[in-house]
């Protein structure tokens, strides 16, 4: 009986570089990615940036051309939904009822939207933004000099409602907190982005929760906590996500905001790895346990666990790093800026050409930087080699 | 259809073959190229799709790099002359037999 195949649960950003890295390293048994979404594994990024407005088509998010996967047999099951995992016998369990044995096993299937359950979050014209079908489904809303809401000022709201606002409407943000983007950075980047919606157009509200939609059949309004009502075309949504923990929970896996993984992407069973969004992991930079949404996160996982699966140990130690585009603001992040206690800002913020680097005492922790390529490129390489700048150097330059 | 030889960082070279219209990052993840990982998925924002074409005359018929394109690259340790980002490479029938030996990775 041939041996079984390596399974992997999700077909995204992480399961995709798995089968890549498998295959580079010359694996040549079965691979079987099964995934939830009908369509063939895309880009996440764009939804929020250039594909919610159709600035580019669907075919161009592909993260591979369909031919790729019958070329190095990697077998897709697309629209297909994994039930549950028997460790004992080594197989998952489809919706369909029909079961897979694994060889190995790695968990990828993401991160879900937080869901609000306000009243009234039923109506027509709101919804969350992860997938493509979401996409789709809020296309027919985005219409010239129309008003949309958008809840929630992180890098996902802030991206969506440049998206809205370029493509002409009239664009309400919705913060919760004090500050957009409260939680991944300082308070002067938050000002500089606030600024830059407002400059072109867009209002930004904060201590602003959303409390109810109103409308008939459509939503035409979001009521606010701060007694404000805001007229509303439309609505998305982003307020975060959770890890989709809840297969590996149910196998009894370790799960602690997120499934717990070492730095190889191993779980506590030696036979289930887990990569991507889903994981808690212990990071090389900051020496916690952190997770993380990035596609660079999800990339370098799959790396060190199909490495791993392939006899060779290649810990994952990759430096963090993330990217956003809004307007014409390109943002590179290197690092992880958690615990920082000082900044400083090169650049010129009229100019929208920005970077923040945060310390912690004398070590440098991550870059901000805002137009500002050079700044991102040099600090990914201090980073990555565990050196820090002196802020003095810095400031002279 | 065209032909595109690609040299990763190691020496190994890929013969591919590819329709027109597409980008040369596309090219060389489709073939399973080592060293491009293609992380922001042509964004122009990761420099993780970093190459070399050595041949003068290919390399002009590639056209002029955008602003952008330039700025990622400027700045990398291993940018040399000759350095283009495989995702902003689009593939008319000029470039068959098109060579492109991958950047070591920073
Ligand atoms: C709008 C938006 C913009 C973003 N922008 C950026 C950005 O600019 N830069 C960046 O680095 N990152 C960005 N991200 C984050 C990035 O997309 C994620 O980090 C990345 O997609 C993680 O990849 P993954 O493979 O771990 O999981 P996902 O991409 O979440 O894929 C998981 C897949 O698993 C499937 N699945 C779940 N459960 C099951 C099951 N039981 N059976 C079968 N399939 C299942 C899901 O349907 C999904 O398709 C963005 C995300 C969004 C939503
Ligand atoms: S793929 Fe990221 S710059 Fe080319």
């Amino acid at each position: 009986m041939a041996p079984s195949p390596i399974v992997a649960i999700g077909a995204s950003h992480a399961s995709v570089q798995l089968a890549t890295s498998l295959r580079q390293a010359g694996y040549s048994g079965d691979i079987v990615i099964v995934g939830a979404e009908p369509h063939l594994p895309y880009n996440r990024p764009p939804l929020s940036k250039t594909l919610l407005t159709q600035q580019i088509s669907f075919d161009k998010t592909l993260l591979r051309q369909q031919s790729f996967y019958g070329k190095h047999n990697i077998q897709l099951k697309l629209g297909a939904r994994v039930k549950s995992i028997s460790r004992e016998c080594s197989q998952v369990t489809l919706d369909s009822g029909e079961t897979i044995s694994y060889s190995k096993l790695v968990i990828a299937t993401g991160a879900d939207p937080i869901v609000l359950n306000l009243p009234g979050e039923q109506l027509e014209g709101i919804g969350y933004l992860r997938n493509y079908d979401d996409t789709q489904s809020l296309m027919p809303y985005i219409k010239e000099g129309k008003s949309a809401v958008v809840v929630g000022g992180g890098y996902i709201g802030l991206e969506t409602a440049a998206a809205l606002c370029k493509a002409g409407m009239v664009v309400t943000v919705l913060e919760g907190m004090e500050r957009v983007l409260q939680r991944v950075t300082s308070p002067e980047i938050s000002a500089f982005y606030t600024k830059a919606h407002v400059t072109r157009g867009v209002n930004i509200v904060t201590n602003a929760q959303a409390i109810e939609f109103v409308g008939r059949h459509r939503v035409e309004a979001v009521k606010c906590s701060n007694g404000e009502s805001y007229p509303a075309d439309m609505v998305v949504i982003g307020v975060g996500v959770r890890p989709n923990t809840a297969l590996a929970t149910d196998a009894g896996l370790n799960v602690d905001n997120g499934i717990n993984i070492d730095e190889f992407g191993r779980t506590n069973d030696p036979d289930i790895f887990a990569i991507g969004d889903c994981t808690n992991f212990p990071c090389h930079f900051t020496n916690t346990r952190i997770r993380l949404e990035s596609v660079p996160n999800a990339v370098e996982q799959a790396k060190s666990a199909a490495a791993y699966i392939c006899g060779k140990e290649l810990p994952y130690q990759a430096l963090p790093w993330f990217w956003s585009d809004q307007y014409d603001l390109k943002l590179q992040i290197a690092g992880i800026n958690t615990g920082f206690d000082d900044i400083v800002i090169l650049g010129n913020m009229e100019d929208e050409q920005v970077s923040a680097w945060y310390f912690a005492g004398d070590r440098l922790l991550a870059v901000d930087a805002i137009n500002s390529t050079k700044d991102f490129i040099k600090a990914k390489q201090l980073l990555s080699e565990g050196q820090s700048i002196s802020k003095q150097a810095l400031k002279q330059q | 259809m065209i032909k595109i030889r690609i040299i990763d960082p190691d020496g190994n070279e890929y013969e591919t073959q590819t329709d027109v219209g597409g980008n040369l990052m596309t090219v060389a993840t489709d073939n399973l190229i080592p060293g491009i990982d293609a992380e922001c998925g042509g964004a122009c924002s990761c420099a993780t799709c970093h190459v070399y074409i050595n041949d003068p005359k290919q390399l002009q018929l590639l056209g002029e790099k955008s602003d952008v394109e330039h700025m990622l690259l400027d700045y990398l340790d291993t940018k040399r002359e000759n350095s283009r980002l495989a995702c902003q490479v689009n593939l008319t029938d000029k470039q068959d037999g098109l060579v492109v030996h991958v950047a070591p990775q920073t």
